[in-house]
């Protein structure tokens, strides 16, 4: 398959869109690793730096769209190349809003460390499952720069582990809570933190169906295991 | 989503195995499609592939030019109009044909509009004037005309002119209209009102069109045809070949990435 167009300009338009697309996802995904890391070792100073980043997302994310806005307008796409743009749009929505659960839970982080209550969390569980978050966009990432259609389906079944894991802590904060009602607010807190890395494995699942969608040009939102093999076949 | 295979439609032709030569040179390799009655069917493609032929073999418009001949079967309701013993008269009354640069007869824009239909039929006065107006307002040039029925037809502008010569492919009430590149010498304006008019036409008749305009295909056909080289490369669901085509070799073309 030849990869340029008649036109150089179209193909240096997308190139500078995937590279941004990446560069976006860089950003994403070091919001993630240091809000785990804010989390974990209570640092009010990752925090702050995780806060930071959230700008320059934010920023991209417009300019991005415009991008894209742009681009079609110009050049009507078809094919794969209207494929990957509606793909990247999807992409960066989720990419920004995982980096807006990065922020929540540096936010919060924050919020314990100054309440001085932080030796009141046990956060070692969560970290785990943080971790596992982010690794999931680190490869959803991958997938999606190397266009890797079995990556993404792996990563659409680790979500669904990763919500499994969510699904048995918040039934571990339940047991605590009903053991002694004085760690109730604790168990919240540590609960909504839990949602936010449970969504950032949501946005890595979106991510993946975007790849697949620029790929195979199937859509395998809301599908079973069974539809989304036999769409990509 | 919507593909070719899907959706149950009758066949007004059937082409098979059909290959064209003009002398030596074989333009048309061993084409095989149908053209589903009631819907628009495109061909895209570079220049030279093979389109514009195909389109000029569904009516045996080649026939005008010696040395050109076609091999194999083109099915119209059942009957193979590349027996040679086929009427080509009657053919081409049944099977109409638009073509490039609007081709307006040098007398009125009523005379161009019976001049066809009096070769087919016998009308009364006031029922040459019913088809004649009914032909014009359903090429959705009626009103713009009305009150100028006896001016040239050359007087008229370009777009008007390409619809002029829609009514009057009209006006013998064929099945199938072949169009081929029936917009590329208008203004977007123009353009707009006969894509707009291919739409309305596809209600009663069956619908060829040949278009340089890739997002023409896309805009007003319901299947489009790739071809290269002579050959049929790709063929489905308008829909499809824009989103997901089948074919590395449709997927470039479309794209730009072909040359």
């Amino acid at each position: 398959m030849t990869d340029k167009h008649l036109s150089s300009q179209f193909d240096a338009e997308l190139s500078n869109i995937s590279t941004r697309v990446l560069e976006m996802g860089g950003m994403v995904e070091s919001q993630l690793r240091q809000s785990v890391y804010a989390m974990h070792h209570l640092s009010i100073e990752t925090a702050d730096q995780v806060l930071e980043i959230e700008q320059s997302v934010n920023r991209l994310e417009v300019e991005i769209d415009h991008d894209i806005t742009s681009t079609m307008s110009r050049r009507q796409p078809t094919a794969r190349d209207l494929r990957l743009l509606v793909g990247v749009s999807r992409v960066i929505v989720n990419l920004e809003r995982a980096g807006d659960e990065a922020s929540r839970i540096a936010r919060m982080t924050k919020s314990f460390i100054e309440a001085g209550a932080p030796r009141a969390l046990p956060v070692n569980d969560l970290a785990e499952g943080a971790q596992h978050a982010a690794d999931l966009m680190h490869k959803t990432l991958d997938a999606f720069a190397r266009l890797d259609v079995q990556a993404s389906l792996a990563i659409i079944e680790e979500d669904e582990r990763l919500d499994a894991e969510y699904e048995g802590f918040v039934r571990k904060l339940i047991t605590y809570m009903m053991e002694d009602p004085r760690t109730i607010s604790t168990c919240l807190n540590l609960l909504f933190l839990a949602k936010a890395v449970e969504r950032v494995g949501d946005h890595a699942k979106n991510i993946a169906e975007a790849t697949i969608y620029v790929v195979k040009g199937a859509d395998v939102r809301h599908k079973t295991a069974a539809q989304r093999e036999s769409a990509v076949q | 989503m919507t593909t070719a295979t899907a959706i149950e439609t009758k066949n007004a032709l059937e082409v098979r195995n059909l290959n064209f030569f003009y002398g030596k040179f074989q333009g048309l390799k061993n084409i095989n499609m149908n053209i589903a009655e009631r819907k628009v069917t495109a061909f895209i493609g570079p220049s030279g592939c093979g389109k514009s032929t195909l389109l000029r073999t569904l009516n045996r418009m080649y026939s005008l030019y010696p040395g050109q001949r076609a091999e194999g079967e083109i099915n119209f309701y059942g009957q193979n109009i590349l027996d040679p013993k086929q009427d080509l008269n009657l053919l081409r009354a049944r099977i109409g044909m638009v073509f490039q640069k609007p081709t307006p007869f040098p007398m009125s824009i009523f005379d161009n509009i019976a001049f066809g239909v009096k070769l087919y039929e016998n009308l009364s006065k006031s029922e040459m004037e019913d088809r004649v107006e009914w032909a014009l307002t359903k090429a959705a040039l009626w009103n713009e005309v009305k009150d100028k029925l006896h001016q040239s037809g050359l007087s008229l502008s370009g777009g008007q002119q390409q619809r002029l010569c829609i009514a009057r492919s009209v006006a013998v009430k064929p099945s199938v209209l072949l169009l081929d590149e029936p917009t590329s010498a208008l203004d977007p304006i123009s353009t707009g009102k006969v894509e707009e008019l291919v739409h309305e036409l596809k209600n009663d008749y069956t619908i060829a069109i040949v278009t340089h305009n890739m997002q023409q295909a896309a805009r007003c056909s319901d299947f489009t045809a790739y071809m290269y080289l002579g050959e049929l490369i790709e063929f489905g669901a308008t829909e499809q070949i824009f989103f997901k085509p089948q074919r590395t070799e449709t997927e470039d073309y479309i794209t730009g990435r072909f040359g």
